[in-house]
């Protein structure tokens, strides 16, 4: 492996502007992460008007910032009020607020912080090993390929989504329908504008996740009964004991290889990886009644594994070019709106690009640890700040935020409709999160079909001789079909109902975006 | 297939009377965590779930999933408007024809589990909050082109702070008042960002 391009990513990191940014990205992404109920794809849509108007790989270091901020943001609402931020913390109150309770809120937050930055050092190693490797094996991928990796993806996106699995490939097949929105880029023809100046040039995609995400999110909270929210605990010495560290070493060892491991496959991520990493460490213990009670490896497992598999969930995206779950996608239409399009050549076109922003994760692991200690205090009190106040302030961010992409008023008109949207789904059962991911998919997946089809002459079987494209296909397949098949077997073998702890392939767990 | 496996309750009552104590005083400690990946996916689900409203009825699900098919159904139609081409030569239309043609399938068994869905959420008294906040926003960007963007800005964060969120009178004005001195600084005067405004 040539290491000069990786160094030279060191080099692109190290350039003041490009540190400021990363840590302005850091404790931004702290600060909203921490508001409860708005996660990291909500707060990185919101954020992305901030990311318009600096260089390419500036934004996304940024980007990047933001995204583990906003991951270790909502581990402190998990711990001090038990009010998980997002989806991939919630396993973390179990243990985590039975630890503030004992007065070891300290505790758990530093822990926190150290299983975050192990986690996400060695899966930044790894994925510095893997993903050249993965670019260098899709280099040679062809429309029909990308059709079949496309449609996975978003099959995969929608299986794992909290919820109703029909209901999530019907979100999806509707992103799919909003991204035809516009010219069509073969023909020329107008695709269902009705005649609207403003939506010709196709929806844009900066105001689709703000509404879905951000304002979508904040409706669907207002419904909920404000919770009496006690004054969160007061937290005193951060820096966990040598016992407590001794202890948890083997939860953030295994809870590293396992977050990395799952954040790479698509639909996984950080919530998945939370929760596996959680039942490990539960079932290996030989003290399993602890879990709950406050143990702290029940804090150090999932906060490990869900920063490895937010950093590994980044290899796909950087390498196929096909974003991983609902944050990467909000991450994938920043790097587009950037002019940069993720995909195999992006390693070996763009290295100064992929090194630095590889290389800016280590930089925004460290100031993580660094900023997160000192800064609990300043957490802490925003926290007492009640969320009726601070739900009309984010409001006024999005619309004012939004505005400032393209100047434009209609963007404002749309952010509204998305946001109403994303209330509806919400509220009606449908994850919005495979809707944005097929939408920024959309257009390379028709492209890629049409493509194909034009290659292989309109026969449609040509996709399966392909032996890539063939298998993907397959895969899809399976994957496709197994809800259908599963209860049949389960008949079939009797009501038996076995443990089921590596039943990995059907959680519909909670993607709260 | 949609039933949901990590689903709420069925009984509400359980969900709202939790709402009534701190959130302390119903850790989930007090009951033993789940140790295999299934049950902590429904122990996680609950712990979402705790503050919202009651789901819908079978009658709701059948409207949802039928929302879909029609959806789909004018997907196809509006594809057919355009050239929906052959295979060997697709047009314009075959893309949102294929679409078209999946929602509805899709939509169809939906409206065929309608009886087994229940995740759904009722719309209650509480949703009037959303539409009234929805409205505050349609009036921001309805009046921002007339009179600039801060006598609308006030006016959302104030009806957001006293009528949805019940705070005081004069913290909403003093906060509403506050916030827009602030957007107006970073966004008119620091980063002079061409938002109408009035001064």
């Amino acid at each position: 492996m040539d290491l000069s391009p990786v160094l030279d990513g060191f080099g692109v990191v190290l350039e003041p502007t490009n540190l400021l940014y990363c840590l302005i990205g850091v404790v931004i992404g702290m600060l909203i992460g921490v508001l409860p109920g708005l996660g990291p794809a909500a707060t990185i849509a919101i954020l992305l008007p901030l990311t318009f108007g600096i260089e390419p790989v500036t934004a996304i270091i940024m980007l990047a910032g933001i995204f583990y901020g906003a991951q270790y943001g909502g581990t402190i609402t998990s711990v001090l009020l038990r009010l998980p931020g997002e989806a991939s913390s919630v396993v973390t109150v179990f243990d985590g607020h039975a630890l503030a309770r004992q007065g070891k809120a300290g505790t758990a937050l530093g822990i926190a912080a150290i299983g975050s930055f192990v986690g996400g050092t060695v899966s930044i190693v790894a994925l510095s090993i893997v993903a050249p490797v993965v670019a260098g094996f899709a280099l040679d991928f062809g429309p029909p390929e990308y059709t079949a990796l496309a449609l996975l993806g978003i099959l995969l996106v929608s299986t794992v989504s909290s919820g109703d699995r029909l209901k999530a490939v019907v979100a999806a097949s509707i992103g799919l329908l909003l991204a035809t929105v516009g010219r069509d880029g073969f023909t020329g023809a107008e695709r269902f504008t009705f005649g609207s100046l403003d939506l010709a040039d196709g929806l844009d995609f900066v105001p689709i996740a703000m509404g879905l995400f951000g304002l979508g999110e904040i409706l669907h909270n207002l419904e909920e009964r404000h919770r009496a929210v006690q004054a969160p605990a007061k937290v005193a010495n951060v820096w966990p004991s040598r016992a407590d560290l001794r202890r948890s070493s083997g939860a953030i060892g295994r809870g590293s290889v396992l977050g990395f491991l799952l954040g790479i496959l698509p639909g996984g991520g950080a919530t998945l990886s939370s929760l596996a990493a959680y039942a490990l460490e539960k079932r290996r213990s030989k003290t399993p009644e602890r879990f709950g009670r406050g143990a702290v490896e029940g804090v150090a497992a999932p906060e490990t594994a869900n920063n490895a598999a937010a950093t590994s969930s980044f290899i796909p995206l950087l390498t196929l070019g096909i974003p991983a779950n609902a944050t990467m996608a909000v991450i994938f239409g920043a790097l587009l709106i950037q002019g940069v399009t993720p995909g195999p050549q992006l390693v070996s076109e763009d290295p100064e690009l992929f090194w630095g922003v590889v290389n800016s994760m280590y930089v925004g692991n460290i100031l993580l640890l660094v900023m997160s200690i000192p800064l609990v205090g300043v957490f802490v009190r925003i926290l007492r700040v009640r969320a009726t106040v601070l739900a009309p302030i984010t409001v006024l961010i999005t619309l004012v935020g939004v505005y400032t992409v393209r100047n434009n008023v209609f963007d404002i008109v749309l952010v509204i409709a998305f946001g109403a949207l994303g209330y509806l789904m919400k509220k009606l059962g449908f994850d919005p999160g495979p809707l944005v991911l097929a939408f920024v998919l959309g257009s390379l997946l028709e492209e890629s079909l049409r493509r194909s089809l034009l290659l292989f002459g309109g026969d449609p079987t040509g996709f399966l001789t392909r032996p890539i494209s063939g298998t993907l296909l397959a895969l899809f397949l399976v994957v496709a079909l197994l809800p259908l098949v599963r209860p049949l077997v389960r008949a079939a073998l009797g009501r038996r109902r076995a443990p089921a702890p590596t039943d990995t392939h059907h959680p519909d767990h909670k993607e709260l975006v | 297939m949609t039933s949901r496996r990590g689903g709420r309750p069925a009984v509400p009552g359980g969900a709202t009377a939790a709402g009534d104590r701190p959130a302390a005083a119903v850790g989930p400690d007090e009951a033993a965590v789940p140790g295999t990946l299934h049950g902590l996916e429904e122990a996680v689900h609950e712990l979402a779930d705790e503050d919202r409203p009651p789901p819908a009825g079978p009658a709701a699900n059948v409207v949802i999933a039928l929302a879909v098919v029609a959806l789909g159904a004018a997907t196809v139609a509006g594809a057919l408007g355009l050239d929906v081409g052959s295979p060997a030569t697709p047009g314009a239309g075959t893309w949102p024809f294929l679409v078209g043609v999946v929602l509805v399938v899709l939509g169809l068994a939906l409206v065929a589990l309608a009886r087994r869905t229940a995740d759904a959420e009722r719309f209650t008294g509480a949703s009037w909050l959303v539409v009234a906040g929805l409205a505050s926003m349609v009036v921001f960007v309805a009046l921002i082109g007339v009179i600039g963007f801060e006598i609308p800005a006030a006016l959302v964060v104030f009806v957001w702070l006293r009528f949805l969120g019940h705070e005081g009178w004069r913290l909403s004005v003093v906060t509403s008042l506050a916030v827009v001195a602030g957007f107006y600084l970073v966004f008119v005067a620091a980063l002079s960002v061409p938002i109408p405004h009035l001064f």
